[in-house]
């Protein structure tokens, strides 16, 4: 099963999303992840990668992120790890429940995990 | 110890005093327009970075500069890990076999190029890499062209990157944190172009120290390589 990681600046924030992705997730394994590692705000490569091993079970990982550094930090991480992992190029939250429904299909890949990401982009709201 | 890894580690401890002794100037700057960590951040990882140089055994360059980077990718949470660090450690290889002016000189390419890449910055974005374009050009130039020693093109570099920091003052930024900003980010000085030149000039410091012999400092040091006060972008 594909596995997700939410990264923000805020770990709160982080948990939150993963919280609204998961209840229409089913089984996907969620991984929040987020702050400086000191209690700020901020993104930490090594943490991100620490999620997206623990998301993974070996059908790979799309990784959801917020703003500038998580972009950065996120790409470092998936560098730096064995799994296939890609980012999805969408709103964070909105692409997170996205993700989440789109992993639980049983024909699920990380591109099709990552496509029904992406596809948040063009949500309109009202 | 090699002679100059023991350099380059003492040019991470004097970067590492220079970014504490500068911590709240640069959170005053990136406070302006940005999110002001970037002063604590710089102080801490460098910091984290100078004692983790210092218990390597018999470092060669290459070693000292990778376990900076991958240091400052773990202690700084922010974009600050992956330009400054992620990039040194890309670029570490470069250093392989010591450091030489062919050496110096792919280093600092690789290392922009990453940075660049990274970032997906380019020269007129008010960021690092508008210090860090004119200093990496300045210094291949001032090698390759002008036929200066290591130490020599490393001071040209630094005055190029000084022009590149004040040119970040008046342009509006289109990357970064401070690019939420717009047109208000206009009038304010680039904190990450600013603690590129910082650690550029330690690094000209302790290299005109260590790496360099009296006798090959430059007599002239006034001669130019590009005229003072123009912009550097080619």
């Amino acid at each position: 099963m594909v596995g997700l990681v939410v990264v923000s600046h805020s770990q709160t924030a982080a948990a939150g999303i993963a919280e609204v992705a998961g209840e229409m997730g089913g089984e996907t394994r969620i991984e929040p992840v987020g702050g400086d590692g000191q209690g700020g705000f901020g993104t930490v490569a090594d943490d991100i990668e620490d999620a997206v091993e623990a998301a993974d079970t070996g059908d790979g990982v799309v990784v959801l992120v917020d703003l500038g550094s998580a972009v950065m930090n996120a790409e470092v991480a998936i560098e730096m790890s064995d799994a296939e992992a890609v980012i999805a190029d969408a709103p964070v939250l909105e692409g997170a429940v996205n993700a989440a429904v789109a992993a639980t299909s049983p024909k699920a890949t990380v591109d099709s995990v990552r496509e029904q990401g992406e596809a948040a982009r063009g949500v309109e709201k009202l | 110890m090699s002679e100059q890894g023991a350099a380059v580690v003492a040019a991470v401890a004097a970067v590492a005093d220079r970014l504490e002794s500068e911590r709240s100037h640069l959170t005053d700057l990136d406070s302006a327009i940005g999110d002001a960590d970037h002063g604590g951040n710089m102080a801490r990882g460098w910091a984290a970075a100078s004692e983790a140089v210092a218990e390597l055994d018999d470092p060669e360059p290459a070693e000292v500069v990778k376990t900076t980077g991958k240091t400052l990718l773990s202690e700084v949470g922010g974009a600050a890990g992956p330009l400054y660090g992620g990039s040194l450690v890309f670029a570490s290889p470069e250093l392989a076999d010591g450091i030489t002016a062919d050496s110096a000189v792919a280093f600092a390419e690789t290392y922009l190029e990453k940075v660049q890449d990274r970032g997906d910055a380019r020269v007129g974005d008010k960021t690092m890499v508008d210090a860090l374009t004119p200093a990496v050009h300045t210094f291949k130039k001032s090698v390759e062209v002008d036929d200066m020693t290591p130490v020599e093109a490393l001071a040209k570099a630094v005055a190029a990157a000084g022009r590149g920091v004040d040119y970040t003052v008046p342009i509006r930024a289109s990357k970064g944190r401070a690019s939420y900003l717009g047109w208000r980010s206009v009038g304010h000085q680039d904190p990450g172009a600013t603690s590129t030149l910082y650690i550029m000039e330690e690094l000209l410091d302790v290299a005109t120290a260590r790496l360099e012999t009296p006798e090959q400092l430059p007599d002239d040091a006034e001669s130019p390589t590009i005229p003072d006060g123009e912009v550097t972008e080619d």
